[in-house]
């Protein structure tokens, strides 16, 4: 993408509150003017739903419904399998038609199972779950329990169980909520700030009581006084003092937790680790929302609000979206394509991956769609050779050394790769954009990643191949000594009976022999005979 | 003179000794070349290298009888790898034993068995279960794709299938080389 400096030293002292600085980084241009000026608006109940089974880091849910079925608003589907899973829930009542593979919004394009519901129009509601109107009375286990049930990933984008993060320990220091949505394009953070202020506080308030911790700070970006005010405001009803918000200075990538935690805290999340190490849990504030609304109302996470922008849509503008709902649906509620849509992303303009079409269903992940006109994607100019100037050290926020990991990458050589830390890369783009010869460094990283994950998995596989393969020549050996030995038994055996025949005849022969020598001797001293 | 010889003589029966000790101490069961050369092969165990197996290749490397580039299922990453070391240079794949194909699964169409137990018997990883005069099937997480359960089957009902990439064991494309040369 084409405006971006580098970001500058000093940060503009907002709020009292000391910040500190993450390194790198980039100031980016934010984009979200024209999205950010519009309410949050509806999309009309879609004909089909595709709910994918995964929708979150870790393994598929299983689903809990077969075709033919019907389900209700907010009935469970699928279930979780694994301790690091989340479970699906309707969107809106309608028929179970298929439990098929679909295309599923993801980098490679590929297919994946999905619940098809076929919906019926009623939107008719399941309550399964009770509001819990006093939330203050429930155990942190209680509230993990719900948050669990009700199937709350992170909304931030990396979709990671939530119930799963919150069972992080107890004596942590501090919540931070996430409102540090630095990456072009996405604005569902700040809508949801500025029209549901009172949602995220309670979503706040069941988090500290669930995690027992006793200070919350709500980081929001410099450049959003709209939604701080908000925030403010309905802490100040509230009079919660235990929360207080933070503004802090759009730099991208700020919405990671560790560049995040280390602007609030000045402490860095060690390498390997997670925030709850050092004494701080990270949420997005979608997430807190979307905690608030399972809790207190009982409502499963079925909806999400998504930014629809860029130049290739009419009217841009945050659209609150069932899950499940095609991308073509959410373009159409907000008038449809320009004609000079080109290109359609999931995601900010960094870390935004290409849609193959928009047939593709929203998933819990998706927090932005952008149709991209062809002035709003950086062209890709042909790739110079690396001549070393290091501008990708200098704006990596996780001050890592792109060149060296592009050197070994480049020529397969992956294993360093891990003494350099490649997997603290979180993939943010930085380098891309600040590399002059166009080098598409992240590409690699993404790709050493996913080879060194194949490589472990393999090395996993031919382990258990060697274990069944030496298991399988222990039991063949065992099984020729056995017959071996039965052989042998056997050989003896015949020898011994033999051993005895030939006793017999020794006998028999020696018999012979004394008769035949007494017949001789008869002979002999017979007389009148012989010669 | 003498003291001189005397001192390193002593030296020389000390150290002689605590040798001696160490290495009765100190005895390593099996040749730990070996167990690391055999990590690092992919335990196929297809017998594409002229050994009955991943552990026999392995100790024909390490014996010298063998050379590194004969094992199409570890591909170059194992070559590599058994370059490094062995401290040797990575060579191209010989092409007597093959050629590096994608990982494939047996799969047996279960009408045509006849339950022969002909495969079972061939399988390096007991990979394949049944009994006799019964239908067989292959344990699809356990195979390793080796193929030797092909040829022993009278009845041509196995066939090896390539496994599907999913999202979780997809991988990002390689980024396209510059078109020219990198000059350096």
């Amino acid at each position: 993408m084409a405006a971006a400096c580098r970001a500058g030293g000093g940060g503009t002292a907002v709020n009292p509150a000391r910040l500190w600085h993450f390194h790198g980084g980039l100031k980016l241009d934010a984009r979200t003017a024209r999205a950010a000026a519009a309410p949050i608006g509806a999309v009309p109940l879609p004909p089909r739903l595709v709910l994918p089974l995964s929708q979150h880091v870790g393994q598929p849910a299983e689903p809990a419904v077969s075709p033919g079925e019907r389900v209700l608003k907010g009935q469970p589907i699928a279930r979780p399998n694994g301790y690091v899973g989340a479970k699906v829930h309707a969107s809106s009542s309608g028929t179970v038609v298929e439990i098929a593979p679909h295309p599923v919004p993801h980098p490679s394009g590929l297919s994946a199972p999905c619940i098809v519901i076929e919906t019926d129009g009623l939107d008719e509601p399941w309550t399964g779950y009770e509001p819990i109107t006093d939330f203050t009375a429930l155990t942190g286990p209680e509230l993990r329990a719900r948050v669990r049930a009700a199937g709350v990933v992170g909304l931030g984008g990396a979709a990671f169980p939530t119930a799963v993060k919150l069972g992080a320990g107890s004596g942590l220091k501090r919540l931070i909520l996430n409102g540090a949505e630095c990456e072009p394009y996405i604005c569902c953070d700040e809508l949801l700030l500025r029209e549901r202020a009172a949602e995220v506080l309670t979503g706040a308030q069941v988090l500290l009581q669930a995690l027992d911790i006793a200070r919350c700070v709500v980081a929001i970006e410099d450049d959003k006084p709209a939604a701080q005010a908000a925030l403010e405001a309905a802490i100040r009803a509230a009079g919660d003092a235990r929360i207080e918000v933070v503004a802090v200075p759009a730099i991208y990538p700020e919405g990671g937790e560790r560049q995040l935690i280390k602007v609030l805290t000045g402490e860095e999340v060690p390498a390997r680790g997670v925030p709850p190490d050092i004494g701080y849990l990270c949420q997005n504030v979608g997430t807190a929302a979307a905690v608030a609304r399972a809790v207190t109302r009982g409502e499963p996470l079925i909806s999400r609000i998504v930014t629809v922008t860029g130049d290739g849509v009419a009217a841009p503008r945050n659209l609150e979206v069932r899950l499940g709902t095609p991308v073509a649906a959410l373009v159409e509620a907000c008038g449809g394509y320009t004609g000079q849509a080109a290109h359609l992303l999931m995601g900010g303009a960094m870390m935004g991956f290409p849609l193959a079409d928009d047939s593709l269903p929203v998933i819990k992940a998706t927090n932005c769609i952008v149709a991209a006109s062809r002035e709003e994607v950086r062209p890709r100019a042909p790739v110079m050779p690396c001549i070393r100037c290091g501008e990708c050290a200098e704006v990596c926020p996780a001050q890592l050394l792109p060149q060296q990991l592009y050197w070994h990458a480049r020529s397969d050589d992956l294993e360093p790769l891990d003494d350099y830390h490649l997997f603290d890369c979180i993939e943010c783009g930085c380098c891309d954009l600040a590399c002059p010869s166009q080098i598409p460094l992240t590409q690699y990283f993404r790709y050493a990643k996913t080879e060194l994950w194949a490589r472990q998995r393999d090395r996993a596989r031919s382990d258990i191949a060697r274990e069944r393969f030496e298991a399988r020549r222990e039991r063949l050996d065992a099984e020729q000594q056995a017959r071996k030995k039965r052989l042998e038994e056997k050989a003896r055996a015949a020898d011994e009976a033999r051993g005895d025949e030939q006793a017999r005849k020794a006998m028999i022969d020696a018999a012979l022999e004394r008769v035949q020598a007494r017949r001789g001797s008869d002979r002999d001293d017979s007389p009148g005979s012989g010669a | 003179m003498l003291t001189a010889v005397a001192v390193i003589a002593g030296i020389a029966l000390v150290f002689g000794l605590a040798l001696g000790f160490a290495a009765v101490r100190f005895r390593t069961e099996g040749d730990p070349v070996v167990d690391r050369i055999d990590a690092l092969l992919p335990q196929t165990q297809c017998g594409q290298c002229s050994f009955a197996g991943c552990r026999p290749y392995a100790e024909a490397i390490a014996a010298g009888d063998a050379d590194i580039n004969r094992c199409p299922p570890g591909g170059e990453a194992t070559i590599r790898a058994l370059a490094d070391l062995l401290e040797r240079d990575p060579k191209p794949l010989d092409p007597e034993s093959g050629e590096i194909k994608p990982r494939t699964v047996a799969i047996i169409d279960e009408p045509l068995c006849i339950g022969c137990t002909l495969c079972i018997q061939a399988c390096p990883v007991d990979a394949i279960l049944g009994a006799g005069k019964q239908m067989h099937t292959v344990i699809a997480s356990e195979c390793t794709g080796c193929e030797l359960c092909v040829a022993p089957c009278p009845v041509d009902c196995i066939a090896m299938v390539e496994e599907p990439v999913t999202l979780k064991t997809w991988k990002w494309p390689r980024p396209a080389e510059p078109a020219a040369a990198e000059r350096r």
